[in-house]
Order: C-alpha cells, then sequence, then structure tokens
C-alpha cells in the first residue's frame, strides 16, 4: 500500500503512565513513551516538564555514545507546540549527538520561533565545539538539511550568505534543502523562482527516496508552479497529495473565503485524480 | 493460452528485481488481454507497489469484467492485495463493488484505501442500477459518504468524500432532488464546521460546482448497459439489506452516535 505507517494509538499507554514510563528505569518504556506524548499530541504541563527533562538524559545511551532518548524527546517537543521549549532545544544543539542537533533543528523549525536563529547560524558555520559528525556514511559534520530548512522557515534573511554555498554541497539532499530555504527567504517572486523550479527538476530523480524528500519541499514552500510536476511524480499518491495540499493552502491565503482562484482549483483537480 | 500472454507472463516469471518486476507487469497491463486478468490479480499479491499499480490500472482497462475475479480476491487472506483490489474496484465503478466500498470506505484500517473507496462510492456506474434498487443504493453510498466526510479523521479521507459527495449529487436522478438538495445543504454545515482549510476549499468547490451544475436526464442509452443477471442484483439487494438490519441492531443497541444523531442533526464535533 502507499501509505506511510498509520499508527492507531494501542490503547495501552495513558497519559499518565506515559509521564511515568518517562521517568522510570525502563529504558525501553522511556524512549517509547517519549515518542507517545509526540504521537498524541499530549500537551500538557507535566508533559512538557518531563520531556525537557529528558534533554538531558545521561542514562540511555547506544554503543556509539548517542543518546536515544533526548532525540524522541526533541522529536515530541517539536510536535507539541510550546514555545517553554525553546531555550532547552536550543542548548541540546551542542549535544555531541548528531542525531539529537538533527532532532532539535527539526524541532525549533516545527517551533516556529526566531530566537533560535543566532544558535543555528553557529552550528552551520561550525562555531559550535565539541560535536561529533553523523556515524554513518557520508559522515556528516552537521545535520546540514536541517539546520538549513529551520533557518529557511524561520525567515533568517541574515543567513542567506552562509545557505547559498550549501546549493553545491555533494549530498543531494542538502542541495534541495538549501533550494527550499532560499525559495522561502528570497522576497522577489521572480528571484524565487529560480530555487523552486531546481526542486521541480529534482522530482525526477533516480532515487525514489529523494523524490520523495523533495515532494515534501514542495509541499512545504507551497510552490504553485509544481503543481502538474507534483502529479506526474512517480511516488505514492498519498505523499503527492500532502505536497498539493501544501500548495492548495499556500493558494487560499491569496483569497478570500468562499473564492478560489484558478489556481486552487486547478490544484484541486489535480487532487481529484490521485485519490 | 495466447502466445501473446505465456510470453508476457514468461516475462514475469523471469523478473529479477523489483523494477523489471514491475515492468514486466506493466507490459502486461499494456496488452489489454482480458485472460490476463487472474494474472494481474496475482500481481497485486507480489509486495511490490509499482508492480500493484500497473496490474491495478490494468484491471481498470479491462474493467467490468474483472470484477467477479477481484471479488474473489477480496475472500483471501491478503490485506495488501485485498487493499490493491478495493481501489481497482473503485475505480471500475461497478455495482457489484458496492457492498465492499461502503464497508471499505467507513472502517478500513488504511486511509489510502478509505480515500480510494470514498471517491468509487461517488464514481458508482449508477445507470446501471435497476430502477427498483437505484433508491437505496444511493442513499446507503450517501450515508457513507457523508459519514466519512464529516467524521473520519484524516483529512485526506475527508476531502476524498467531499468529491464523492459531489459526484454522488451531480449523478443523482433528476427526480431525487431531494438527495441533491440533502447534500447542498450538509456541504453548507460542513463548509463552517471542517477544520483543515484544504477540505474546506474542496467543499466550496463542490458548492459552487453543483450551483453551476443543473441535473440533466441521465443518458437513456446508458441505461440497458448493464450486463448483471437477476441473480447478481439479488445478491447485491440481499446484501445491501442485510447491511441496513445489521446497522440498525448496532445503532439501537445504544451506541451513542444513534443518540448524537437524535439529538443534533448538525455534524458532531470531530476529535482531531
Amino acid at each position: 500500500m502507499d501509505d506511510l505507517i498509520e499508527i492507531h494509538n494501542d490503547g495501552q499507554l495513558t497519559i499518565e503512565t506515559a509521564i511515568a514510563n518517562l521517568q522510570g528505569k525502563d529504558l525501553g518504556l522511556r524512549v517509547y513513551a517519549a515518542w507517545w506524548l509526540g504521537r498524541f499530541r499530549v500537551k500538557t504541563e507535566a508533559a512538557i516538564q518531563v520531556l525537557i527533562a529528558a534533554l538531558s538524559d545521561d542514562d540511555d545511551r547506544t554503543e556509539g555514545g548517542g543518546y536515544p532518548l533526548r532525540r524522541n524527546a526533541a522529536r515530541a517537543l517539536g510536535k507539541l507546540e510550546q514555545q517553554e521549549a525553546v531555550p532547552h532545544l536550543v542548548q541540546v544543539l551542542h549535544c555531541t549527538d548528531f542525531y539529537v542537533r538533527e532532532a532539535a533543528a527539526q524541532a525549533l523549525e516545527q517551533l516556529g520561533n526566531p530566537s533560535a536563529i543566532p544558535d543555528l547560524l553557529r552550528l552551520l558555520r561550525g562555531q559550535t565545539t565539541g560535536t561529533l559528525p553523523a556515524p554513518e556514511p557520508p559522515q556528516l559534520i552537521q545535520p546540514f538539511d536541517a539546520i538549513i530548512e529551520a533557518l529557511g522557515t524561520l525567515g533568517a534573511i541574515e543567513a542567506v550568505t552562509d545557505i547559498t554555498p550549501f546549493l553545491d554541497h555533494g549530498v543531494p539532499r542538502i542541495q534541495y534543502a538549501t533550494a527550499r530555504a532560499l525559495y522561502q527567504l528570497t522576497p522577489e517572486p521572480e528571484k524565487a523562482r529560480k530555487y523552486g523550479d531546481l526542486l521541480i527538476e529534482a522530482l525526477s530523480s533516480e532515487d525514489l527516496q529523494l523524490r520523495r524528500a523533495v515532494l515534501a519541499d514542495l509541499g512545504a514552500i507551497g510552490y504553485l508552479s509544481a503543481a502538474e510536476a507534483i502529479s506526474a511524480t512517480l511516488a505514492e499518491n498519498s505523499l503527492k497529495l500532502i505536497a498539493l495540499k501544501g500548495l492548495l493552502e499556500k493558494e487560499l491565503t491569496q483569497t478570500t473565503a468562499p473564492n478560489l482562484s484558478d489556481g486552487a482549483q486547478q490544484v484541486m483537480t489535480l487532487m481529484d485524480n490521485l485519490l | 493460452m495466447s502466445h501473446a500472454l505465456s510470453k508476457l507472463l514468461d516475462a514475469i516469471d523471469k523478473a529479477d528485481s523489483a523494477a523489471s518486476l514491475s515492468d514486466a507487469v506493466q507490459d502486461l497491463a499494456d496488452a489489454c488481454l482480458i485472460e490476463s486478468a487472474p494474472n494481474l490479480i496475482e500481481a497485486l499479491s507480489y509486495n511490490n507497489p509499482g508492480a500493484a499499480v500497473a496490474a491495478v490500472n490494468g484491471l481498470v482497462q479491462l474493467g467490468e469484467a474483472t470484477v467477479p475475479a477481484l471479488l474473489e480476491q477480496l475472500d483471501r487472506n491478503n490485506y495488501t492485495a485485498r487493499a490493491w483490489a478495493i481501489r481497482a474496484l473503485a475505480s471500475i465503478g461497478d455495482p457489484r463493488g458496492l457492498l465492499t466500498l461502503l464497508g471499505a470506505a467507513t472502517a478500513d484500517i488504511s486511509m489510502s484505501v478509505r480515500r480510494a473507496a470514498a471517491r468509487g462510492l461517488g464514481n458508482m456506474k449508477w445507470h446501471q442500477f435497476p430502477p427498483k434498487f437505484l433508491g437505496i443504493a444511493q442513499t446507503e453510498a450517501l450515508d457513507a459518504l457523508l459519514f466519512v466526510a464529516q467524521q473520519d479523521e484524516e483529512w485526506v479521507v475527508r476531502y476524498a468524500g467531499v468529491v464523492g459527495l459531489e459526484s454522488l449529487a451531480i449523478s443523482s436522478q433528476p427526480d431525487s432532488n431531494p438527495r441533491r438538495s440533502q447534500i447542498q445543504r450538509q456541504l453548507a454545515l460542513m463548509a463552517n464546521q471542517e477544520e483543515s482549510p484544504a477540505v474546506r476549499a474542496r467543499i466550496w468547490q463542490a458548492q459552487q460546482q453543483l450551483q453551476k451544475n443543473t441535473p440533466s436526464l441521465t443518458d437513456l442509452s446508458q441505461t440497458k448497459q448493464s450486463a448483471l443477471s437477476s441473480t447478481d442484483w439479488e445478491q447485491i439487494l440481499t446484501r445491501l439489506y442485510n447491511r441496513k438490519l445489521k446497522e440498525r441492531t448496532v445503532l439501537n443497541a445504544g451506541d451513542p452516535i444513534y443518540y448524537r444523531d437524535l439529538v443534533s442533526p448538525s455534524i458532531p464535533a470531530r476529535v482531531s
């Protein structure tokens, strides 16, 4: 089937047990509880507090020195929309574990708070000391794609000079993240098109994982000119529908309800055919 | 077995990678051979999404003749193949698929199956239904689509429900204007309550389409095309009645949905 994983609450956990598990001794239950609180959008103060505390957990370590619980806690905090998590997530941008930094950058993007920009920018510039590279090839020094995407979404105009060179990075995923961010950070639509068009080209990449990532990028920036190309991409209909939804919702901000622009109507026709 | 078919099947047997398997199934589908239907159905269970998409498209091309075999596939114990078969039925629109689509749209665990089934309910070849069955069939489809469009937890399934409602309203018989105006009333309610901007936009689109499109007489040249026997129709009808009966028993047994609907005819708040 073309769904990504569809998860249902298995009825095993309640908010109270998840919070208790997160503070308990069983490492497996702790890491699952952190994920669970994010997945089911548990936005209570108690949940936020235990997740913030989990960002500095030292008990759960991988053989390579990673911090699985910190990773899941950062991911969960990104989903819970509580701004009080921002300074704590900024702190873990300094974590030795590459994946904790990646999760923190993504969470800061989701929380949408520009106060994170200076620390993200320092990380991008390599001014943050003591961090370890990714354990897997190509052993990136930093999670550049996550950092760049966050800077783009947070509207960090001041980061454009630092971001632009990554258009030529050897890792395609990072090039696309850069195009996406530069599209968002370029105020003139005519100049921004160039970056959107780079992403359209990338939809014909040989690699399905990359095509999926680019679909998400185009949905995130809502680049209307990509509509036809998205609908023709060789990928799952569910992902194409999500991307087109991004375009549609961007287009809806251009008109007042219940008026629909020609663009919005075209996108919906494409969506109807993918159902 | 024809020479053309055996050659294509040979290519499937010899495929040694996911990509070559998917290409071989695509070639089989492109050949449009009616005798290839069992093989295309077999390809739904290869656990290869490329092959499955090609096979579904091939089956849809072949159309109604593949329906009995597709329905048989539903009884086998392979969830993924079943889901693909439902998608093929949704696109073919054959009346024998109606019951399957009603169940899948409202209760399948996979959102992409619910989505396809909801679209399929709007796409039924209503002109093939004998006049005396049409009313109950469309009423069942309407109930299921309203449920999906208003209560499914996934935006994309609600979106598909709206698309289904629009098609159903457009294809409703001129003498069933009450159904059409019921859909329009429900769309108006939904426009106020839907929280996803994309789904809301699709509701507006449907409202505008229905205002533009005045009901037209069904093309009479199409009405006698159904190849279904009277036994087929009896089966469809019996299953529909059983379904209704079961629903009633369930709802009357204290289901909160029943009472909520009694109390308030408007759309209940959805848990997001």
